[in-house]
């Protein structure tokens, strides 16, 4: 079992930072329903989780001079929703399906939580010797 | 945090479809205001919705989320409905008055329109504000 305080949290550490992500990319995609022009993008989540587990994919600061840089939005590439209807002024958001997306989102957001609250309490009573 | 940008992102959302709502009970409002000529003559109104990028300068890298913001408001271009009234008291001195060019079954459903989306943008407000308050509520 491994017992670093880092990896307490497993993937959800990093899922809640992603899950955010998308919540707010999401939120300007129905903020924008109305917007001329304007084109919905999300991002694939599971594939994102999957780059994260390559260690290669991150990179460390050795120096405290060293340029850092945000590495978690990097490994984020957004794309394109595919309309399902044409609309006349080029707007590509269906408010129906972000509202379900962000639901579906806010649902993996607490399922996520869920878990660190659980991780958390488990390590507490083993501490406590309960 | 990204989720407290969702703030920032529906409170946009919601001060846009404010000036909407504004503008078409301005337009139902005035929808039987008679001028004399076309110049006096109201015309409907709409807004214009633009994206605005959020945090342009604080990020380097294609931040994709983006508020909305009224870039301008435009008079339609429509014609304005010409009548022929002699006894009317604002009528010309052909005999004509000039009524704005507001569709009413239009701004209806614009209104139903922007009402929804306001909805939604309260729906995501509340929504976030929730996923926070339970993440600040972490370990207890």
């Amino acid at each position: 079992m491994t017992t670093t305080i880092d990896s307490l949290f497993g993937v959800h550490e990093q899922a809640l930072i992603y899950r955010s992500k998308r919540a707010e990319i999401l939120a300007s995609n129905m903020a924008n329903a109305d917007t001329p022009g304007y084109k919905a993008r999300d991002f694939d989540f599971k594939s994102v989780l999957n780059t994260l587990k390559t260690p290669s994919a991150r990179v460390d600061q050795t120096h405290h001079q060293h340029i850092g840089f945000d590495q978690t939005p990097a490994a984020v590439s957004l794309a394109y929703r595919i309309p399902t209807s044409a609309s006349l002024d080029g707007n590509t958001v269906d408010a129906k399906v972000e509202q379900a997306q962000y639901a579906e989102n806010a649902m993996d957001y607490q399922t996520s939580l869920r878990f660190v609250n659980g991780k958390i309490s488990s390590y507490l009573s083993a501490l406590r010797g309960e | 945090m990204s989720l407290y940008n969702i703030f920032d992102i529906a409170g946009s959302g919601m001060s846009a479809q404010t000036t909407r709502l504004n503008l078409v009970a301005s337009n139902m409002a005035n929808a039987d205001t008679v001028s004399s000529s076309t110049g006096e003559t109201y015309r409907a109104r709409q807004p214009v919705f633009a994206a605005v990028l959020q945090n342009e300068v604080s990020s380097h890298q294609q931040s994709a989320a983006k508020s909305v913001r009224v870039s301008g408001v435009v008079e339609s271009q429509a014609p304005l409905r010409q009548e022929f009234a002699p006894q009317h008291p604002m009528a010309n001195d052909e005999g004509y008055i000039f009524k704005p060019n507001v569709n009413i079954v239009e701004e209806m459903a614009n209104m139903m329109s922007a009402s929804q989306s306001y909805k939604n943008n309260v729906e995501m407000l509340n929504t976030a504000k929730q996923l926070l308050q339970q993440t600040i509520k972490i370990g207890q």
